[in-house]
């Protein structure tokens, strides 16, 4: 396949990957969320990310003809996933939750937004529907950032120290693909770097008026390997359960 | 106690129930307050009240009523109101409504009437116009 194929592949399937663990995590929540309200909450925003990472998945199979978006998202080796570390780490409690909730979107809020103006045509209609539901997430995210960061002095140092957790594997979000420059010199994306700056500015704010200190990110190791396929040791056991039902049963159609 | 399994996961964390303590009783004001819930459909429409939830603040009332009630119709905007905001009459005060369906003069058949005399009224000098007017093309 041409490098120019390779790079959008590549681009997609990070943010399949991405989406769909993430969306596995948030789903982990389902019935013991604080209280009844948020769980719906993080359950709905849980769902939508699914749901994005099956409409890319469909995508790269009509584009690309990968496997169908159940195999792909299902059956992979654990190397062959993708995702950044961020995504993997166990939900914890609900402050690192929410925290990542914050980090991820926001990135992923300006990934869509730069890929709105893509020359790879068929990612703009999807990167516009998939802002409008990002948007709601980082409504709730933030909402939740600002009102525990400055809520009492327990939620605001378990906002900081999950901050402190989350901040080096969120600068894993941006780990430069080996197809940065032809990502950027056919206007397909313009880039892990330029992402990561947009976010920066972004996040940053909010992060003041939550009253939580942003760790400097030139001062912190970045956690990178997982857009190589090297993961930490909690990706394998989502897998294995996330995939437990197609593994027992691959002809079932409904349970 | 150690014979409780120590874990982050919340799903074990929830099942340490001490049975050897008996629960206390809730303060009053431990749950959050409640919001009113108001949906509209379709620009233009009325917001219709369509229930209730528990949140923090109104901003979070909106976050959690965008799931809870804008979810599945279309929803062009949505209100929330803290339900101690809401004023109402006192429970042994309504029946001051009681009498309201006996007073037949507030209700709306004496326009209808009118209506029925306008549109005799009209028949009425139609069929004279016309009935004049056949005779002029007679002749």
């Amino acid at each position: 396949m041409d490098p120019k194929q390779e790079a959008i592949k590549e681009l997609l399937i990070k943010m399949a990957d991405d989406q769909l663990i993430i969306g596995h995590r948030h789903s982990e929540w389902i019935g013991l969320g604080p209280i009844l309200e948020e769980d719906i909450a993080l359950a709905s925003i849980a769902q939508d990310k699914v749901g994005q990472s099956y409409t890319l998945f469909q995508l790269l199979h009509d584009q690309f003809g990968t496997a169908d978006p159940d195999t792909m998202g299902f059956l992979r080796a654990e190397n062959e996933y993708r995702c950044c570390h961020l995504v993997e780490y166990p939900n914890g409690e609900y402050d690192f939750s929410l925290i990542r909730h914050f980090l991820f979107d926001h990135a992923e809020y300006h990934r869509f937004d730069m890929l709105q103006a893509s020359t790879f045509e068929p990612i703009r209609g999807i990167a516009r529907k998939f802002k409008s539901e990002i948007k709601y997430h980082i409504l709730h995210a933030d909402v939740w950032v600002r009102r525990l960061g400055t809520g009492t002095e327990e939620s605001h140092q378990r906002m900081q120290a999950a901050l402190e957790t989350a901040f080096p594997l969120a600068l894993g979000i941006f780990e430069p693909s080996p197809y940065e420059q032809v990502l950027i010199e056919e206007n397909f994306f313009p880039g892990e770097d330029a992402l990561r700056q947009r976010w920066l500015e972004t996040i940053q704010p909010i992060l003041e008026e939550a009253s939580l200190q942003m760790p400097d990110p030139s001062s912190v190791e970045p956690a990178y390997g997982g857009r190589r396929g090297y993961h930490t040791e909690h990706l394998a056991p989502l897998l294995e359960e996330m995939s437990w039902t197609l593994r027992y049963d691959p002809e079932a159609e409904r349970w | 106690m150690s014979d409780f399994i120590q874990s982050l996961d919340p799903r074990i964390v929830r099942l340490q129930v001490r049975e050897d303590q008996p629960f206390e009783p809730k303060e009053a004001g431990d749950q959050w307050e409640t919001y009113e819930v108001f949906h509209q459909a379709k620009t233009g429409a009325r917001l219709i009240h369509v229930g209730s939830l528990h949140a923090p603040s109104p901003d979070l009332a909106l976050v959690f009523a965008k799931e809870q009630y804008g979810r599945r119709s279309t929803t062009t905007d949505m209100w929330v109101v803290r339900t101690a905001d809401i004023f109402t009459l006192h429970r042994q005060d309504i029946d001051m409504f009681e009498t309201a369906q006996e007073k037949l003069h507030r209700e709306p058949q004496g326009y209808m009437e009118v209506r029925k005399y306008i549109e005799e009224f009209k028949k009425r000098q139609q069929q004279e116009g016309t009935s004049d007017g056949s005779e002029a093309g007679s002749h």
